[in-house]
């Protein structure tokens, strides 16, 4: 029998009351305050804008306050605030060439023009706890030196002048957008970087490890990896020229790929691309490998039923979002779903019990 | 250079220093000026999303990034020039800062705007530029070659 219930309100109202007590913590403890999220928590910013699609340091930084530091959570408020923004416009292309560097590294030219910068860097620290940090510290400072002048052109750049790598095609058509059309497969290659950028940063890098441990093998260099800032422009139509409407971080991943050759392609290097918000290398260089990988119809390679070359399998589950709501759900109430299992349950075993009375009789 | 493409140029300029200053610093400098003019609004202050594009290696195909918050206002003052805005974030009264100062601009205070505002808004992001550039020139390596121990 089917019996509709209501109640709990007075629960929820206390649950969500006492959620707002948990999240102060112990009022002896002064509270954050957003500032200090956004400055000191940079990274844990970078991730909730990357992975909610949107770059406002401010907004990261109080879903991360709201959250409780549960930054899938954070990333949701931000899809959920996103979707309230009525769409201004598309911006030029950013040129990621023109990026003011904090760092850019190459792994496959030790001297490249430019030099290996390495910016502020987890890399080469060693890992062990510094106990300084848990006292009251000094404030730390940077050491300076003479800024360059000179230019940072792309390492592809020296590769594609001798044709020793696939060379990206420019293109101003308009690429798809998942956040106005819903998703179809095959996606091409601009709508499977739109959802890898946005991916979850452990999911993508799950299925990029995936990769390099032999399932869809494509042997990736770090041709570039820079982090820097850019003026991002977009045009006016009111006043008929683009503007600066604003600056942001960037990370930029291209990878070199070992490439044998095929059918309709000489032996040259490939290209796997990463470009994510925020100062995310592991992200940038982990969709960089997702890409190539996806890349394989078009270069004409084997598939060899590597989950990281199946694209529906890949864009349809990197998103944290879709998949904390599915997975989440099923903690909701469900008692009438059960209720119908249970009785069929109960009306299988009746069934199976008789006629195992029936064959002992016989 | 035609002299429509410099009049041009010069309002990117101010328009792009405009949208990526400080809110903070901007409304300083703002409150500097011995003269803020009255104004309606053509499109009152409105925050939005402008979708980020990149191409693929770079130079490549286009593709969407992600968004970023704007906000965009115009106004006109009452001796009739036409101010408009599109600044990085949600603040509207940066924008509407903005605006005024795209509008002023355009009138014969325009060089006192240039010294008590923007000047200022440009010498820091110069200043922020260049202490990043430093710290990274720091961070860059000199590679040397190890003596071999033959002889």
């Amino acid at each position: 029998m089917y019996v509709a219930v209501k109640g709990g309100e007075r629960a929820i109202d206390n649950a969500h009351a006492w959620l707002a007590e948990e999240r102060r913590g112990d009022v002896n403890v002064s509270e954050l305050t957003l500032p200090q999220i956004r400055e000191q928590m940079t990274l844990a910013v970078h991730r909730v804008m990357a992975e909610g699609s949107l770059y406002d340091p401010d907004l990261a930084a109080l879903a991360i306050k709201q959250s409780r530091g549960d930054l899938i959570e954070a990333i949701f408020l931000i899809r959920a605030y996103r979707t309230t923004l009525p769409r201004i416009g598309y911006s030029d292309p950013v040129d990621t060439g023109k990026m003011t560097c904090d760092r850019r590294i190459s792994a496959t030219f030790k001297d490249a023009p430019g030099g290996q910068v390495l910016g502020p860097t987890f890399d080469y620290t060693h890992r062990l706890l510094d106990f300084k940090l848990a006292a009251d510290g000094e404030v730390p400072t940077a050491n300076h030196a003479i800024p360059q002048t000179a230019d940072m052109p792309r390492i592809t750049d020296f590769l594609n002048k001798d044709d020793l790598i696939q060379t990206e095609v420019p293109s101003d058509e308009t690429p798809p957008d998942m956040t106005r059309e819903p998703m179809e497969y095959p996606a091409n290659r601009a709508l499977r970087l739109q959802t890898l950028t946005r991916g979850d940063e452990g999911f993508v890098l799950g299925m990029a490890y995936s990769t390099q441990r032999g399932y869809g093998r494509n042997h990736p260099f770090v041709g570039e990896l820079r982090i820097g800032t850019i003026s991002v422009e977009m045009e006016i139509a009111e006043l008929g020229f683009s503007i600066e409407i604003g600056e942001i971080t960037l990370t930029e991943c291209e990878t070199v790929n070992q490439f044998t050759g095929s059918k309709s392609e000489p032996p040259q290097f490939t290209r796997g691309y990463g470009l994510v918000f925020g100062q995310l290398e592991r992200k940038a260089i982990s969709m960089a490998l997702v890409d190539r990988a996806l890349r394989w119809q078009e270069l004409g390679e084997d598939n060899l039923g590597a989950p990281a070359q199946d694209e529906e399998f890949v864009l349809s589950h990197s998103d944290n979002i879709q998949a904390t709501g599915f997975l989440e759900h099923i903690k909701l109430p469900h008692y009438v779903d059960f209720q119908s299992e249970l009785e069929l349950v109960r009306k299988l075993r009746c069934e199976a019990q008789a006629a195992a009375h029936k064959e002992a009789a016989e | 250079m035609t002299p429509t493409d410099i009049k041009v140029n010069a309002r990117k300029r101010w328009m792009g220093l405009l949208a990526k200053a400080p809110a903070t610093q901007l409304h300083t400098l703002f409150e500097r000026l011995k003269s803020k003019p009255q104004h309606s609004w053509l499109r009152a202050p409105e925050t939005g999303g402008a979708m980020v594009r990149g191409r693929m290696g770079g130079t490549g195909a286009l593709f969407n990034v992600g968004e970023m918050t704007v906000t965009r206002c115009a106004l006109r003052l009452q001796t009739g020039e036409v101010g408009h805005a599109y600044v990085q974030g949600r603040d509207k009264d940066h924008a509407e800062r903005a605006a005024i100062i795209d509008a002023m601009m355009q009138t014969p205070h325009a060089g006192e705007v240039e010294a008590t505002v923007l000047h200022p808004l440009a010498h820091g992001a110069a200043e922020n530029f260049n202490t990043r550039a430093a710290k990274a020139a720091a961070t860059k390596v000199e590679f040397f070659t190890m003596v071999r121990g033959e002889d």
